[in-house]
């Protein structure tokens, strides 16, 4: 059964949409600008769901009033890593909150190979299932 | 799969309408002058008249900056009325520079200038982030990319005001890393003239030097506007704001005796302007403070917490040589 076609990340919000426009996304910047989060660019090649930490490129931004540089930025961002995940996160530093409310993918690889399942046995037969994305098999820098 | 199968909230365009407004997104959102044909829609729509009006009542003088302020003022209306006809109207180019002497009210008028292009939606957020030197120019290499751009992301959407503008390039040190910031502020603006708003500010001979050895700089910015020095009554009228402002006011002969000390402060060297009055009210208002803590018996009303009094102000160094 194929849910998802193309192998398609579905990581943080809008990801079963199509991708985000400029336009688009600059919305969603305002909108977390009007909260006062502050936002940061992020990129990986190794999009395990469970690699919480991508690379950062550049510092988190506070103190903007206007959505402009921060697409500047996204925008260097593919740039530079054309064929990496770019994700951007807004982080809320409420106290009590203090984590991240948004994020969402801006840019992705030309060609998602996806993940496969590996299933390793343990002792008594049992089978441990995990996820394993064929992309990493590659080191990295190569991988997509 | 070409346009998008669900509304994503917060989105405001359609693909396809967002390839048409991308060219001018400062135009962009619900703007009231949207359908005007005539000035005095757009005027309504923007409100820019109540600024104006309010940069004439409370600024003194600078005849020609306000004309020129005007002038900037009719053409932003016209270039809106010819977009809402379809006519090509390329964004102009508002980078200014404000040239003057100390106190001749340049960072007023740029606060000003940020509210009137907010309200004739040429910036989106009408902002302004004043800087000088430290905050662009980095300590050590590749210290000041970084700097400047952080700067200038801060300044999007509204005005970036450089005060004291041609401490950035330093002749003298070849190796100095102004000229980097000086790079990076061009690129900028001549890139992404919709974003932000540029402008330089500083002593008038000292600009003057500042853009004869960067000529990119010169020819990238529109508007070179000259602040005055004030006259006396000028001045005169200025301390009368000032003091209007703090719920004071000049007691019998107070302003006469002001005038005249006007006239000798005038003569004395690094005069610098409005700051020089508000540098003497203040000495005044301590003169009044003691004068009145030393009757210690003495019931005080408003009249005399709020009164300047001749004997203030006859009290200064000035009369004294």
């Amino acid at each position: 059964m194929m849910t998802n076609h193309g192998n398609r990340l579905t990581q943080g919000q809008f990801s079963y949409l199509p991708d985000l426009t400029d336009s688009q996304i600059t919305a969603q910047i305002e909108f977390a600008l009007s909260k006062s989060w502050a936002i940061g660019v992020e990129y990986t090649d190794d999009p395990h769901p469970r690699n919480t930490y991508w690379e950062m490129y550049g510092n988190p931004m506070f103190d903007l009033k206007d959505p402009a540089g921060i697409l500047k930025e996204i925008n260097a961002c593919r740039k530079t890593f054309p064929n990496h995940y770019v994700r951007v996160t807004a982080f809320d530093s409420t106290q009590g909150v203090e984590s991240v409310r948004m994020s969402y993918i801006v840019n992705r690889p030309k060609n998602e190979p996806g993940f496969g399942l590996a299933r390793q046995e343990i002792g008594g037969r049992q089978i441990q299932y995990t996820v394993h994305s064929y992309a990493t098999d590659k080191p990295e820098g190569e991988r997509y | 799969m070409s346009s998008p199968l669900h509304a994503i909230p917060g989105s405001t365009l359609a693909p396809s309408a967002a390839g048409a407004g991308a060219g001018l997104p400062a135009m962009s959102g619900t703007d009231p002058a949207a359908g005007a044909r005539s000035v005095a829609e757009v005027l309504a729509g923007s409100q820019v008249e109540a600024v104006l009006q309010e940069l004439d009542t409370d600024l003194v003088g600078l005849k020609p900056v306000k004309a020129r302020i005007r002038d900037i003022a009719a053409l932003l209306v016209i270039d809106k009325l010819r977009l809402n006809l379809g006519l090509a109207s390329q964004s102009p180019s508002l980078h200014m520079c404000f040239s003057g002497n100390p106190g001749t009210g340049k960072t007023t008028v740029a606060l000003r200038m940020a509210q009137i292009l907010h309200r004739l939606s040429f910036v989106r957020k009408g902002h302004l982030v004043s800087v000088t030197r430290d905050d662009l120019v980095g300590q050590y290499i590749g210290h000041t990319a970084p700097k400047t751009k952080e700067v200038l992301k801060r300044a999007m959407g509204g005005v970036l005001f450089i005060d004291e503008a041609y401490y950035l390039y330093r002749p003298e040190n070849e190796r100095d890393y102004g000229q980097e910031a000086i790079e990076i502020l061009l690129q900028v603006m001549e890139n992404q003239r919709d974003d932000l708003v540029v402008i330089l500010a500083g002593y008038k001979d000292r600009m003057d030097t500042f853009f004869q050895s960067n000529p990119g700089m010169s020819s990238r910015i529109a508007h070179h506007l000259d602040f005055p020095d004030y006259a006396a009554p000028e001045l005169q009228q200025i301390a009368g704001q000032m003091l209007a402002q703090q719920n004071y006011r000049f007691g019998e002969g107070a302003a006469e005796a002001f005038e005249r000390y006007l006239q000798l402060r005038l003569q004395q060297p690094n005069f610098a302007n409005a700051r020089s009055v508000r540098n003497a009210l203040d000495r005044a208002r301590l003169r009044q403070a003691s004068r009145l803590f030393a009757d210690r018996e003495r019931q005080l009303s408003a009249d005399d917490l709020s009164t300047i009094a001749a004997s203030d102000i006859l009290a200064s160094r000035l009369f004294q040589a």
